[in-house]
């Protein structure tokens, strides 16, 4: 293959270059938007956000889903482990972007994040809003027969594993978003919180209502683990950044929390 | 215990069973051992195996495992594309740090790196037990390819010979650590592939997963040593890239965009 035969395929973007440089950009069209000749000024950041990974416009309803998902996302506060994870970065003076690295890295996981919402959207894609179905598969979750860089999930996804009760965020969000929903999802979901709750033995968590949500924009599990993992950034930003400029001898460093199993003989 | 238990009793109490510092007393324990006083001759190969399986290796088992990571992760090309995400970050003027840690997360891909190489030692362990109990060889490679469509450690894009295996082995032979049960495995699973025409040769996963589980690592010991073995070539495809003209590493110009959405259309308020 000759190096001008390799290009790269995509249904989102399209440039056409400036006369004097094929390198710089004349127009960028978004699924067939002009960027900045049309777009800009027109369309919510949301309504971009959409587009850019539907390809299509958002109806009212789902923008207004997507931005009320966006906004109890945004930021989980500082006693999330992302958010710790990016205040433990900003502390330490190092680079904002190992700030988001260091929330993304924690934040991708399998409890509160993002891999977590994935799994609870292979859920919602699995038993719909079909409640024996979600009975069968919480009291029996599929399990990997290989083994994989993914630890096996130690609990059921979109659930607290650490919950007493579902907290008042949680169904708070949950109401309102519910209320917007163009879906079943999430209507589904605050109907029948308690019986899923109680096969599942644990109480609902803002993962699950983030997966519930994210069913009901039509999002895959690949897309909604990419929405969440960025959706969340925002937060862990402006904590690290605040972190920064307080320093490390105003953040807990558990300086009489850590005791050894094991101690080296003399 | 359930529901907030865990945590109220986890508050401020982290039982570590690898270590910590001591900064007034000079002191760090790494696992088992003072740092500075029973640790202080290892090798660092050592020491990081130390640390992932708490078993202190054997100098020979530090050569063998050096030996992996210097004969088969590291090439240092740009094009492939972890190098090549620390080669951006290069020429975009990125930190080092930064460009190698994302370069190194992007090695656990699922066509090379991370994923292959997990799958190749848990393909061993899974079928060694299974033929311990009896199952014929080639009735668990059939299966395998029926339910997954491939078998880790075996077949290799664009080339089918992985040049790799070759001095692996030398260096296993010159160690005396050529011989174990999974080594003798995994060429038995390549012959049995090759003799029934399913055209997937050995590649370097299962042969660095054989030798491995040879040494008795565990699945996950071996997906954590692995994890640093591309920093070599990543590391000088940084540097490279950092030292030639900002920009300048395969730029595209806006033809080389393929587009085939949507046709152009307007935005109506």
């Amino acid at each position: 293959m000759s190096d001008k035969a390799e290009v790269i395929h995509t249904r989102i973007w399209k440039e056409t270059p400036e006369p004097d440089n094929p390198f710089a950009t004349a127009v960028c069209y978004c699924a067939g938007y002009d960027v900045y000749g049309d777009l800009l000024g027109k369309a919510s950041w949301i309504e971009y956000l959409f587009l850019l990974f539907k390809l299509e416009r958002p109806t009212r309803d789902q923008a207004s889903l997507l931005e009320g998902l966006a906004v109890a996302l945004a930021n989980a506060g500082p006693r999330d482990l992302a958010v710790h994870a990016a205040m433990s970065a900003g502390v330490g003076g190092s680079t904002h972007a190992s700030c988001l690295m260091a929330a993304l890295a924690v934040g991708a996981g399998q409890l509160g994040g993002a891999r977590e919402v994935a799994l609870a959207m292979d859920y919602w894609q699995a038993c719909g809003t079909d409640l024996e179905a979600w009975r069968a598969r919480l009291k029996n979750p599929p399990r990997e027969e290989r083994a994989d860089v993914w630890l096996p999930i130690e609990h059921p996804p979109g659930f607290d594993p650490h919950g007493a009760s579902c907290p008042t965020p949680v169904r708070q969000t949950l109401g309102f978003l519910s209320d917007c929903s163009p879906g079943k999802s999430l209507i589904f979901l605050r109907d029948f919180r308690p019986e899923l709750e109680s096969v599942a033995s644990y109480p609902l968590a803002m993962t699950g209502v983030a997966a519930a949500a994210l069913t009901d924009l039509s999002f895959t599990p690949s897309q909604g683990e990419m929405l969440f993992l960025f959706l969340r950034l925002p937060g862990a930003a402006v904590h690290a950044l605040e972190q920064e400029i307080y320093g490390w001898r105003r953040f807990p460093f558990f300086a009489n929390g850590i005791k050894l199993k094991n101690h080296p003989q003399s | 215990m359930s529901g907030p238990e865990r945590l109220l009793n986890a508050e401020n109490n982290w039982i570590s069973n690898v270590g910590a510092c001591f900064p007034g007393e000079d002191r760090v324990v790494f696992r088992d051992h003072d740092l500075f006083r029973d640790l202080k001759d290892l090798p660092w190969m050592a020491l990081l195996l130390y640390g992932i399986t708490g078993r202190l290796p054997s100098p020979k088992q530090v050569r063998l495992f050096e030996g992996i990571w210097t004969l088969c992760a590291s090439y240092p090309d740009p094009r492939l594309w972890n190098n090549r995400v620390a080669a951006l970050a290069g020429t975009a003027r990125s930190t080092a740090a930064l460009g190698l840690s994302a370069a190194n997360a992007v090695s656990e891909a699922s066509i090379y790196g991370g994923r292959p190489e997990v799958r190749a030692i848990d393909f061993l362990y899974r079928i060694r037990q299974q033929l311990a109990l009896g199952a014929e060889l080639l009735d668990l490679l059939k299966n395998e390819l029926k339910k997954f469509r491939t078998i880790a450690g075996y077949g290799r894009p664009i080339t089918h010979k992985d040049e790799r295996i070759e001095p692996l082995m030398a260096l296993a032979e010159t160690l005396g650590l050529s011989g174990g049960p999974y080594v003798k495995l995994a060429f038995q699973v390549e012959e049995l592939l090759i003799s029934n025409r399913f055209r997937l040769q050995m590649n370097i996963a299962a042969l660095t997963a054989a030798l491995a589980a040879d040494q008795g690592m565990s699945r996950r010991e071996f997906y954590h040593y692995l994890i640093l073995s591309f920093s070599a070539g990543i590391t000088a495809c940084y540097i490279d890239a950092s030292k030639k003209h900002v920009g300048t590493l395969f730029p595209l110009r806006c033809t080389r965009i393929n587009y085939t959405g949507n046709p152009l259309r307007r935005w109506q308020k």
